[in-house]
């Protein structure tokens, strides 16, 4: 059984400090996916709850125990680290078995345990090589093995498969998913890659320099951003977003063109705000949206356009801002070309233009 | 007249083979020739009294030339372990000082900063029975009411000897496995933590294995050095008491320049050659391999 649980977790490197009281619950096999841009703090969060970085304030709990002055090996944690972190005079073969062997297990648990995890991870053929002698992906993937070796109560990963070639990475993110499965353990996963989270997550946080903006399931994240960080953040193409004012109920662009307040949402009169559509919910008139209650029709010019094979991409201008669109049964469009696009109001946002929230009403 | 023409890349590289044959090649070519001769210093034309291999043979069957060859393999093998376990346990030290390490990495270098001369009287005066500071010191403080013959008794020599090779270059040691320490990566040691070593785990497992090869370079450097040792002998104890303290080159220096008999010492000296030739390709072996052994290439 192990919960994860952070209370008012910060961390500063001398005066700087990185990450700002942040509280996160995760629970008992839970699979949370932790995102956000460069530099914001993700990794240092996992290695807080690894212990490899002392908590500047805050508590950290795993199971029911605060972790905060124990050393790593007494967290029964194991992790993945972003940069491999393999022993270089090590085989394979010893790399993965390295835990058990400091746990005194028998040998022979520990050949089983070797070779399972090398199956899983095709390093089989691998085995008796050193570190130095693989390519980085195979690295990785003895990362991942070392990771899966042991039974720990929670699994920490940073960016495991970022050194994969998109196959490798689709193929391993399946792998991850059925082990979560199996295994049934606590994992923190930290990702750039937001179709990993959005597939791989229970649940998704979104991390903003040391903050976190929003946590939630990945639909969750996906249909309710809470600003508009997370909805150009979440999701792609990332969400339009286009400056406007709030007059009689509806949000008046730039250049005059008037759409109604998306339902759900409220703003006061005159309020500036940011009307947030995605691609998908934007589509040229007789292209295969059916009709509901909440749809506006808006004229816009199509720029450029970026066949996808099933669908074309069509970037258009409106109000002096660029519109993505998505057009299904696609047909040639000309550059330049005047069209007019249905817009699905009830998946569209609304938030204020200074502070980026969202205004749910 | 027709002058004498090299040909060009003769020319050129005749500095450099007149310089190698007066500092190299004739030395050694003479003191290979003499070791075949009954080369006497008094006597200069005994240089051309060949008498083949009688010199080695003689040495060979010199119980006090293997008394000595074998008294310079326990002084390498004690001193260089030794130096090796302090310099190791100095540089974890140092390497975990936060504040003034760079002070400490200048002062760790003072002992080397002496001649071996001087270090070998220091200690001279510092184990003298009668006025030395460490009979002083142990009497003072009531441990003992005898004067301790430190360099008198052959066994207590040796140890004294062994104490002041190890004062003045552990810190050849401590300097080199101190840089072995900083190339050392962060990531495998926080894996290990991770893995559930304890600091001594971790230390045995990961940074062992990261200093090796600078602990064999040391080891290289310092078996070349000890195994020409003779300064701090010839002054300390001047290779007695009744030569239980002769080495190698003490042996032979009062070989060659005492009793004068060069062509004697000169085959000494090329036997006792290949003992620094054994221990430099050993720990050059030994370095290749723990590198190798961290894929650090060959
Ligand atoms: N030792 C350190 N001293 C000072 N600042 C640091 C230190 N380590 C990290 N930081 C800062 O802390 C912030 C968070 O770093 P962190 O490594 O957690 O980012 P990240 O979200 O993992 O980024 P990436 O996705 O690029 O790996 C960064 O701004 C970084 O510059
Ligand atoms: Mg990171």
């Amino acid at each position: 059984m192990a919960q994860v649980h952070l209370r008012d977790v910060v961390k500063n490197y001398g005066p700087l400090e990185v990450v700002h009281s942040i509280n996160l619950d995760i629970a008992d096999n839970e699979f949370v996916v932790l995102v956000g841009p460069s530099g914001c703090g993700k990794s240092t969060t996992l290695r807080m709850i690894a212990g490899l970085e002392e908590i500047s304030g805050g508590e950290i709990f795993i199971g029911d125990n605060v972790v905060n002055d124990l050393p790593p090996r007494e967290r029964n944690i194991s992790m993945v680290f972003q940069n491999y972190a393999l022993y270089p005079h090590m085989t394979v073969r010893e790399n993965l078995g390295f835990s058990l062997k400091i746990a005194k297990r028998p040998q022979a648990e520990i050949d089983k345990a070797v070779d399972e995890a090398a199956e899983i991870l095709s390093l089989t053929p691998l085995l008796d090589r050193k570190p130095g002698a693989l390519s980085g992906g195979q690295r990785q993937r003895v990362a991942m093995g070392r990771a899966i070796v042991r039974h720990p109560d929670v699994f920490l990963f940073d960016e495991p498969l970022s050194n994969l070639d998109a196959k490798l990475r689709t193929q391993m993110r399946v792998e991850i998913k059925k082990l979560h499965q199996k295994v049934r353990s606590t994992i923190v996963y930290v990702t750039h890659d937001q179709v990993e989270a959005m597939t791989l997550a229970d649940r998704i946080v979104i991390m903003r320099d040391g903050h976190i903006e929003q946590i939630g399931t990945p639909l969750d994240v996906f249909e309710n951003p809470v600003n508009t960080f997370v909805a150009t953040f979440i999701g792609s193409p990332p969400m339009n977003l286009l400056n406007g004012v709030v007059r009689d109920g509806a949000v008046v662009l730039e250049d005059g063109t008037t759409v109604p307040v998306p339902p759900g949402y409220q703003a006061r009169e005159g309020q500036a705000v940011q009307l947030g559509m995605r691609a998908d919910n934007v589509m040229p008139v007789g292209h295969s949206l059916p009709p509901t209650e909440h749809m506006a029709q808006i004229e816009m010019d199509v720029n450029l356009t970026e066949p996808l094979g099933t669908e074309t991409l069509l970037f258009a201008e409106l109000a002096g801002a660029e519109v993505q669109a998505k057009m299904l049964n696609p047909r040639p469009v000309e550059a330049g070309e005047r069209m007019t696009f249905q817009v699905m109001l009830d998946k569209c946002h609304l938030f204020d233009a200074e502070s980026g929230a969202a205004l749910r009403g | 007249m027709k002058s004498l023409k090299l040909p060009p890349w003769l020319v050129l590289l005749l500095p450099a083979i007149i310089i190698l044959a007066a500092v190299v090649l004739i030395p050694l070519v003479l003191s290979l020739y003499s070791s075949f001769t009954a080369y006497k210093l008094t006597r200069p034309d005994s240089l051309y009294r060949w008498i083949g291999t009688f010199n080695y043979e003689k040495a060979i069957g010199d119980a006090k030339f293997w008394a000595a060859f074998g008294r310079t393999v326990l002084l390498l093998t004690v001193a260089l372990n030794l130096e090796m376990l302090f310099g190791l346990g100095l540089a974890l030290m140092v390497s975990k000082v936060t504040r003034g390490q760079r002070a400490l990495r200048t002062m760790m270098m003072f002992p080397m900063m002496f001649s071996p001369i001087l270090v070998g009287f220091q200690f001279k005066f510092i184990f003298n029975d009668n006025v030395g500071l460490v009979n002083n010191a142990l009497q003072s403080l009531g441990i003992t009411d005898q004067a301790i013959p430190w360099l008198v008794d052959g066994n207590l020599a040796m140890f004294s000897i062994i104490f002041a090779e190890v004062w003045t270059a552990t810190s050849v040691f401590a300097i080199l496995i101190l840089a072995g320490l900083y190339a050392i990566p962060k990531d495998p040691l926080e894996a290990a933590k991770v893995d559930g070593c304890t600091a001594w785990q971790s230390f045995r497992y990961v940074t062992l294995p990261f200093l090796m090869p600078f602990i064999y370079i040391a080891m290289a450097i310092r078996s070349l050095d000890v195994a020409r040792a003779y300064d701090i002998v010839q002054i300390m104890t001047n290779g007695g008491p009744a030569r239980r303290t002769e080495l190698l080159w003490t042996l032979i220096g009062r070989t060659g320049y005492v009793d004068a008999r060069m062509g004697y010492a000169n085959a000494m000296g090329y036997i006792s050659i290949f003992l620094a030739i054994f221990f430099t390709v050993f720990f050059f072996r030994k370095l290749t391999a723990a590198r190798a052994e961290l894929g650090m290439g060959v």
